[in-house]
């Protein structure tokens, strides 16, 4: 998006890296048909998984975020787990699962504290005592490795999906081909 | 007006993650001025509030009651803002 004055920037953060562990936590995880709690590292027993950190369920960048995944449908070419979180309820997720037509599950962490674990807190303006996840993606791998991280360094800002997908072709091996 | 404190803070009509909205912000912050964030829908169907008040359903857009103006569009929130607060011709 081309603009002719300057977006604003977010402060520096100490952010999980490629090469370092990924802190672990566990939440809610909602699906289209029940929610539970469940851990990160549980998500990683078979595939890497790619956590997507995004704005409340509402908000105009989480419909662009979960749209442009789904078209890109990165599950259906590499062998990962795909799985979001944002600061919504359980009860939220399931409504924007259902109106989005979203097929991968979503964490629920409205306290915030996976964002404050992985510093990336966005502290929003004109929402007293509300804070969500900055946009962020992390590719994590069995071993609760990150191999790739890219955090929001201002706001507005989207994944950059082409780099994300580099990242997961180096990353994740390919699915065998149909049938 | 350089005493903020007697304002009645700016209403500002605003949709999360905006960037447009967020420039008025800057600017509201650059200048200390006092505001009010309200928040709307992004579905732009469902911005009736913003409509009612400035007669589309855009944002930004602001209400400063101390001077009576109601406008949209964040270029023209600026320039209002630089002219009526920040000393610009």
């Amino acid at each position: 998006m081309e603009l002719e004055f300057d977006i604003v920037e977010l402060p520096a953060t100490d952010h999980p890296t490629a090469g370092e562990t990924a802190p672990e936590f566990t939440r809610p995880l909602v699906t289209d048909e029940y929610w539970a709690d469940v851990s990160l590292s549980s998500l990683l027993d078979d595939d890497p998984l790619l956590l997507v950190c995004y704005p409340m369920d509402g908000a105009f960048p989480a419909t662009y975020i979960w749209n442009e995944l789904r078209d890109r449908d990165f599950a259906d070419t590499f062998q990962l787990t795909i799985a979001g979180l944002s600061i919504s309820t359980p009860y939220e997720h399931t409504t924007f699962i259902e109106e989005r037509g979203i097929d991968v599950p979503l964490f629920s962490d409205p306290a915030n504290d996976v964002a404050e674990q992985y510093d990336i807190v966005n502290d929003l303006d004109g929402m007293a005592g509300v804070a969500e996840p900055r946009p962020a993606v992390f590719l994590i791998d069995t071993d609760q490795t990150v191999r790739y991280a890219w955090v929001a360094d201002e706001w507005p800002a989207f994944p950059p999906y082409d780099e994300l997908e580099d990242a997961l072709a180096t990353h994740c091996e390919m699915k065998p081909l149909g049938p | 007006m350089s005493d903020t404190d007697e304002m009645t803070p700016i209403t500002l009509y605003r949709l999360q993650a905006c960037p447009f909205c967020e420039r008025v912000v800057r600017k509201l912050s650059g200048y200390d001025l006092p505001y009010t964030s309200r928040f709307v829908e992004p579905m732009h169907s469902d911005r009736n509030v913003v409509k009612r008040i400035s007669g589309a359903r855009t944002v930004p857009a602001i209400v400063d009651e101390n001077t009576g103006v109601t406008m949209s569009e964040s270029g023209n929130i600026v320039e209002y803002l630089d002219k009526t607060y920040g000393g610009a011709d």
